[in-house]
């Protein structure tokens, strides 16, 4: 008899959590006078004009908010990748002066809160001429090519650990040099440990917006996060229904990573502790 | 805190009295952006803010032009500024009311999962996708819609006879809403604890329950001393994540923490003094001020753990 009682509240939980995201969806398509007097979650008059309303409701079209959005956390994906690969194979695989010394200054980095860095970059950035110059993304995007997520070095150094050693003294023994080990043993066998990064960097840097807000003065090059919040500005109601038609639209992208790598996503919080 | 070198498997073939092998130049080599992004993107900016929190400078200037003032920001910040002391209340509230009701949300949500059954795997993951899509601007308007005066919230309680309240821009509830959005994102600690409790022995069950150990029993003395490590790290994460709220205040306040300063977390009015109002030598005091007590409070969470978190064998969890 008690069988049912799990099934049914988790199903029961599921469409309360749900409910928002299904909500936002239905409400994208309501006309202005439904959002307010509907609250079912299918609209009455289907209205996808909201769409073509949201996407040219400022001076710059959302198509330039999108490439922005995709170039940046494109770019940090790479950076990602690459410079906390390098750290981590030496932190993870080689023997030098000082390394545990290192490890462990990356462990404390791994506690330090990314908001109080914030003023202090800003203004370094600022007096290097980085901050509102024709191309302002370098902010944005530099610090992910120098391994500065440390997050992703412990992701990665907790993954090459795991590789047997005797791969690397096999091929030592053969005459090969740590460059060579790194290209064709370490490498090829990190793969999981990069996708894993791959995704959350990608993920994180489209939601990301602090950091957008702070750095991106021009609208022209506004990123998506940073292009929605001029929608809180519009008080009138025609704004409600494109403000949640472009708001759907940019959650998509993360949506479609999390269906196509949801095991992979889960899997990855769960090795490192990563939040999502 | 900081972790031991990890242990060097022995090498086997390594001939005798031949000397280590040494990697230092290939291994600083591979590490040399990782070394130049802690200097320059870590180090250097966190010194340049804390000599400028001594200061009053307005940004617009090179900070070589910028006014010593000696201890004048702190003093303001503890003396003379209530929107400090107003967003430290702020903050704490949020994260004393938010954290805890996280991860129980998490933990229940996960001893509800922790079978073998068809489908556990799309549950799971269907409990994760709000800590995914969760910080995002885009999920923080839909938010603070379905909350409005007008909103899908207040509809739904219409129609069991409840008359709602203006959530959002009431000062009372405001923040309610905030952290009812951080809750929703529960999926994250709910996947570890899962992890978590995949690792208890179920020997230990069926020896409680041999012994005639109800449910109730078997989850207050064999689930949560089990399950104290993932706990432990869990609620240090998301304390710290709590602390840093921003986004959802920004967009429900639409950057100001209103309504009357009700959600003016700590890292909004850092990003109002410093970025809005141009008072960097201030904000740098405030940032200053904001690492110290993150990290007194990781300090103060490890010391308290000592007493209630047990570690079940030398392996750790």
């Amino acid at each position: 008899m008690r069988t049912w009682i799990r099934p049914t509240a988790l199903v029961l939980i599921v469409v309360v959590v749900l409910y928002p995201l299904f909500w936002m969806v239905g409400t994208a398509f309501k006309s202005p006078e439904e959002i307010v007097s509907n609250i079912g979650l299918l609209p009455e008059h289907f209205t996808p004009s909201n769409f073509s309303s949201g996407w040219s409701k400022f001076d710059v079209g959302f198509g330039r908010f999108f490439l922005n959005s995709a170039m940046v956390a494109g770019l940090t994906v790479i950076g990602n990748v690459v410079s906390c690969l390098l750290a981590a194979y030496a932190l993870g695989r080689l023997r030098f002066r000082l390394r545990g010394m290192w490890f462990a200054v990356m462990i404390g980095t791994l506690l330090l809160p990314g908001h109080v860095l914030i003023i202090p970059q800003y203004i370094l950035f600022r007096s290097l001429g980085w901050v509102g110059g024709e191309w302002p993304y370098l902010p944005l995007l530099v610090p992910h090519f120098l391994a500065t997520e440390a997050f992703f070095v412990f992701l990665m150094v907790q993954f090459m650990r795991g590789i047997p050693r005797e791969l690397d003294e096999a091929a030592t023994i053969d005459g090969a040099s740590p460059y060579r080990i790194f290209q064709h043993v370490i490498l090829p066998l990190s793969r999981p440990a990069l996708v894993t990064t791959a995704i959350f960097s990608f993920i994180w840097t489209w939601n990301d917006f602090f950091r957008q807000l702070v750095y991106l003065s021009d609208l022209k090059d506004y990123t998506v996060p940073v292009a929605l919040t001029l929608f809180i500005d519009s008080t009138s109601e025609t704004a409600v229904g494109p403000m949640f038609a472009m708001s759907l639209l940019s959650l998509i992208p993360v949506f479609l990573f999390f269906v196509a790598f949801q095991r992979m996503l889960v899997e990855g919080i769960n090795t490192s502790g990563l939040k999502g | 805190m900081s972790p031991a070198p990890p242990k060097e498997p022995a090498v086997v073939r390594r001939a005798p009295g031949r000397p280590r092998r040494r990697e230092n130049l290939p291994g600083y080599l591979f590490l040399s952006p990782w070394l130049l992004g802690l200097a320059a993107i870590t180090a250097i900016p966190m010194l340049l803010s804390l000599y400028l929190s001594f200061t009053d400078y307005d940004v617009l200037t090179p900070f070589t032009e910028a006014t010593w003032v000696g201890w004048d920001n702190y003093q303001r910040m503890f003396t003379a500024d209530p929107s400090f002391w107003h967003s430290v209340r702020v903050t704490v509230t949020f994260a004393l009311i938010a954290v805890p009701l996280k991860l129980a949300a998490a933990l229940g949500v996960a001893l509800l999962l922790n079978r073998v059954f068809r489908g556990v795997g799309i549950f799971r993951g269907l409990f994760y996708l709000p800590s995914l899509l969760g910080g995002s601007v885009a999920v923080a308007i839909v938010w603070v819609s379905m909350f409005n005066r007008g909103g899908a919230f207040n509809s739904l309680l219409a129609v069991f006879g409840i008359e709602g309240a203006p959530w959002v821009s009431d000062p009372k509830y405001a923040l309610q809403t905030l952290m009812l959005l951080a809750i929703w994102q529960f999926g994250a600690p709910m996947v570890i604890f899962l992890a978590g409790l995949k690792q208890v022995p179920v020997e230990l069950y069926e020896a409680a329950s041999v012994d005639g150990a109800g449910k109730w029993r078997q989850f207050k003395h064999i689930t949560l001393p089990m399950l104290s490590p993932v706990i432990f790290f869990n609620l240090v994460l998301e304390t710290i994540h709590g602390f840093q709220g921003f986004t959802s205040a920004f967009v429900l306040s639409n950057g100001t923490g209103g309504p009357v300063d009700s959600t003016l977390m700590y890292t909004l009015n850092l990003y109002i003094n410093g970025f809005v109002q141009l008072d960097m030598g201030y904000a740098s005091a405030m940032a200053w001020v904001f690492l110290v007590a993150i990290g007194f409070i990781t300090v103060v969470l490890f010391r308290t753990g000592r007493f209630w978190v047990h570690y079940s064998d030398s392996e750790g969890g």
